[in-house]
């Protein structure tokens, strides 16, 4: 089906997310949507999947204008959709997941389990998913989820498919395996808008490149041109796409991790005698697929892993066995992988959200009271500096484009007095302008003499920004080597190989 | 391995200090004895199943104190050995202890008296039947995301037009469907104050609790009371033998002689269990309920839902109002409620917002209920406060240390706003 976008504009408020936009999208066609994170992204295709309604402009489908009531209609003309933030329920199961809305049911509305079940594992099947109909949701890893979100999508036969981002959530595995479902898709002559910001992606995929900026479009792009080009074109400015950091000067090791070991609820070795440690202004990137203890390590740090043995130091003093709050007080900085889950109080103002941890005491506090001047004056500075797209600093996190959500949180974490930075896929999510204002400072973090701790999952990140590699494989480290290793090795250390 | 961790030898724990409890009723016991009777007096009704009678026993009070102990120490023993050797104590150890404790305790309450154990489980489910429904409409109500306090409010209108209804018509069944409507009103109101106007679901429940008991009272002494006869002498709605289950020894005449209000609550625990999870409708209801955004994703209708799901509840809160009045064959009392809805309100949350469970649940607050009842008018020599006491400390204790932790629908008590 042809889709086509005329003129839509969307405020919320004063705000204009949409202005003017206009999209043309062909049967068979893989259109891609650019735009820093806050361009209007996310916004467009809502009021396309009818989540939204627009202030102005039509929607046509194959040329006729349709008006959507609401996702129902959508759904009904042929549209299915991605959604960047996950619409799952977490406590049913995946079939249950897959089949709302229109679920198959026997006689008088009874449902229809088994049909659903073979539903899901055909399509499943199809695109080699391999998922279990009755896992419950919320047990299952991100990577997971997010296929189920596909399967969703594709189970009513959608004639028009929305990706908002499905990307920034797989390992590089999956996105390939994505990406080779979204050709077999456009094959079938389904049309497909794809929001991504990692640029190795769109040139891959992409038949057309459309760019927003600041809720307007800034032109077409055609996949041919450079990475920097469409970079630039996307945030409006020349981008260093590669780090430049000089070398590390590297102190004692402050933080040492010996013997960690950990077992998940059915008694599996989630991680297996880990040890490493980190010089002060040093970065070692954690590296490896997904699902390999990644979590568990970062967890264990926090003290989130209440069964893990073995010892973790830092500055000589053990955290394991600590509560979280300790550990957050001795100056562990953390961003955790899932911003919108662990990070942020969606129903909390940014202001709000950026004491989070720090509510309770100096300089947010005097005497019983909260030093609201204050609070708005360091909110705004931190807005500023880390260039949140937002209205003002009383806007509820929840109503952020995810990239800016992810800022709010890396803004409160490097804003405290710190021992250690911990960072969790921190760049998940943002636009290439925001990676890189994210990059250097974590480099900062660095040189300011702070040992850190970033687990990757892009080998691109992990080379660049590293000084030395520790690559994980099923709860073990495979082995720590420097950021110089070529590739192919690191590629094989990832697969279990060690070096 | 560290330190053990206190969730995996939480139930052993809390079965020890029970037991203690036994041991402390042991030693403590007066020498008496205790007379169970199964069936209920010879010379009453003569039901169909009364037909077979049991003997009476009769039991060594500390005899029988010893023996409980013995065997709740055996169970806590075991649940130990289950969570020392890592494996999860089964339900039913949890379960065969608290028969054998609450029966413990009725032997050492019931001590030089006559227990009878059909009259018991009479009483308790005619006390549970109001509490059933009502959690029922918690359920119904909370499942789709909308935190329902109003049951009190509920269940009182449907007392309160049940009688007036019944009365005016002649004819009870009349009455129910008053019931039903007024019920469904109620929550109706609750729900255009939570939807529409995204008042605090809390305190538009407990508004309409306030506003319905003022209404009845107001009504009821400005010409109910002074005019009986017009206004509040409900007929009876006779009481039905199912054919073959009442012939059931000791439980039929308990279970299947009764109003037929009460057959309608058993279909509606079914009815609502049913369609809950095995339906359309009750997999919609409960995405609502869980993450209203999704659903909305996938083209439900949000609101909608919410007030269909919230006004069926309601009308099963108004058939248990109209058990006060109709399946008692009493007039309509002020407040005759008296805090039934928040009751039920405890079994929904006991019950884990599942609509078996909360009946069972309601059912042990009934049972409770009934035995502070029962154990005053057999004139009992425990003090009265303690017996006040006792059903609610045996609920924390019951809630807190056997259900564990319990989570609701993650969206009850949020409104939800489109943009
Ligand atoms: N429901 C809402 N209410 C108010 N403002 C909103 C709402 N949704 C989005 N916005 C604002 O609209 C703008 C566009 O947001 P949108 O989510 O479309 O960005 P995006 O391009 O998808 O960004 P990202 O790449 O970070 O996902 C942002 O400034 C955002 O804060
Ligand atoms: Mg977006």
């Amino acid at each position: 089906m042809k889709l086509e976008l005329r003129g839509i504009t969307k405020r919320f408020g004063s705000l204009v997310a949409n202005e003017n936009v206009s999209l043309l999208v062909q049967p068979g066609e893989i259109h891609c949507l650019l735009g820093e994170n806050g361009a209007g992204k996310s916004t467009l295709m809502n009021v396309l999947y009818g989540l939204y309604h627009a202030d102005a402009g039509e929607i046509l489908l194959d040329d006729k204008v349709v008006n959507f009531a609401g996702p129902g209609d959508a759904m009904a003309a042929g549209i299915g959709m991605v959604h960047q933030h996950f619409m799952l329920i977490p406590v049913f199961t995946v079939a249950e997941n897959v089949i709302l809305g229109h679920e198959p049911t026997k006689f008088g509305g009874v449902l229809d389990m088994a049909a659903a079940r073979v539903k899901v594992r055909e399509i499943s099947d199809q695109f080699g998913f391999d998922l279990d109909p009755d896992a419950i949701v919320g047990d299952l890893p991100v990577g997971v989820q997010q296929r189920v979100e596909i399967v969703k999508a594709l189970i009513s036969n959608a004639q028009i498919l929305i990706f908002d981002e499905p990307t920034a959530v797989l390992t590089p595995q999956e996105t390939d395996e994505l990406m080779a479902i979204m050709k077999a898709l456009r094959e079938r002559g389904t049309a497909i808008v794809f929001i991504t910001h990692k640029l190795r992606e769109v040139k891959e995929v992409a038949d057309k490149i459309t760019v927003l900026r600041l809720g307007k479009v800034v032109g077409e792009a055609s996949p041919q041109e450079s990475a920097n080009e469409l970079a630039s074109m996307m945030v409006g400015r020349a981008v260093d796409l590669e780090i430049v950091k000089e070398p590390a000067k590297l102190g004692d090791a402050s933080f040492v991790v010996s013997g960690l070991s950990a077992l998940s609820h059915n008694g599996t070795k989630v991680l297996d005698d880990v040890s490493f440690e980190i010089h002060k202004g040093e970065i070692l990137v954690i590296a490896g697929v997904q699902g390999n203890g990644q979590t568990e390590l970062t967890e264990a740090i926090l003290g989130l892993q209440y069964k893990a043995t073995g010892s973790i130091k830092l500055n000589g003093e053990e955290l394991l066995g600590k509560r979280v709050k300790q550990v957050l007080d001795m100056g562990v900085g953390f961003v955790p992988e899932d911003r919108t889950e662990d990070g942020l109080v969606a129903d909390f103002t940014i202001a709000e959200n950026l004491m989070l941890d720090r509510a309770d005491r100096k300089p947010f506090v005097s005497g019983l009271n909260l030093r609201l001047a204050y609070l708005r004056e360091f909110a705004t500075k931190l807005v500023q500096q880390y260039d949140v797209r937002t209205q003002s600093i009383e806007t509820k996190a929840g109503k952020l484009s995810g990239g800016n959500q992810q800022k709010v949180v890396l803004a409160r974490e490097l804003s405290r007095e710190l021992k250690l930075f911990v960072a969790s896929q921190p760049t998940r999510g943002l636009d290439v302008g925001s990676i890189e204002f994210v990059h250097e400072q974590i480099v900062k973090t660095r040189n300011s003499g702070l040992p850190v701790l970033i687990v990757a999952t892009e080998l691109d990140e992990a080379v660049q920004l590293g000084d030395r590699i520790a690559v994980m494989y099923r709860g073990k480290i495979v082995g720590i080597v420097p950021s110089t290793t070529p590739r192919q090795v690191l590629g094989q250390m990832m697969a279990g190989i060690s070096a | 391995m560290k330190a053990l961790k206190l969730g995996a030898v939480r139930v052993p724990i809390i079965l020890s200090v029970l037991t203690l409890i036994t041991l402390w009723l042991a030693v403590a016991a007066p020498s008496g004895i205790t007379t169970i009777q199964v069936n209920s007096n010879a010379n009453s009704t003569g039901a169909a199943g009364e037909a077979f009678r049991f003997a009476n026993i009769t039991a060594i009070t500390a005899q029988s104190a010893w023996i409980s102990f013995g065997l709740t120490a055996i169970v806590t023993a075991l649940a130990w050995w289950f969570s020392l050797t890592a494996r999860k104590p089964s339900r039913w150890l949890s379960i065969g202890f608290g028969v054998i404790f609450v029966f413990n305790i009725l032997i050492s309450l019931f001590n030089g008296q006559t227990m009878t154990i059909t009259a018991l489980l009479h009483g308790s489910l005619s006390l549970a039947v109001p509490l059933v429904f009502g959690s029922l409409a918690g359920v119904l109500s909370e499942r789709v995301g909308l935190v329902n306090i109003a049951i009190e409010g509920q269940l009182l209108a449907g007392a309160f037009v049940s009688a007036l209804v019944a009365t005016l018509v002649q004819n009870p069944w009349a009455g129910l469907v008053g019931a039903l409507v007024a019920g469904a009103f109620v929550s109706w109101l609750l729900a255009v104050f939570a939807i529409r106007y995204v008042v605090d679901q809390i305190i538009i429940g407990v508004v309409l609790n306030v506003l319905i008991v003022g209404l009845t009272n107001f009504m009821f002494s400005t010409f109910m009371s002074s005019n009986q006869a017009l206004f509040n002498s409900p007929p009876r709605m006779p009481s039905i033998d199912v054919p073959g289950l009442s012939q059931i020894p000791v439980l039929g005449p308990v279970f299947f002689s009764q109003s037929p209000i009460v057959y309608l609550m058993y279909f509606a625990v079914a009815g609502v269990w049913f369609a809950l999870y095995k339906t359309r409708w009750g997999l919609r209801l409960r995405a609502v309920g869980e993450y209203p955004k999704a659903a909305d994703t996938v083209g439900i209708k949000v609101y909608a839902t919410r007030y269909r799901s919230v006004m069926i509840g309601g009308a099963l809160a108004g058939l248990g109002g109209a058990f006060f009045t109709l399946g008692q064959s009493l007039a309509f009392g002020k407040e005759m409620t008296n805090g039934a809805g928040y009751i039920a309100l405890a079994a929904l949350i006991f019950g884990r917002w599942n609509p078996v469970y909360a009946a069972f649940a309601g059912l042990l607050f009934g049972f409770a209920e009934n035995l502070q009842y029962s154990l005053s008018t057999v004139g009992s020599n425990v003090p009265s406060d303690f017996l006040l006491m006792l059903p609610y400390v045996l609920t924390v204790v019951l809630v807190a240390g056997l259900v564990g932790k319990v989570t609701g629908p993650a969206a009850a008590g949020k409104a939800y706003i489109k943009s």
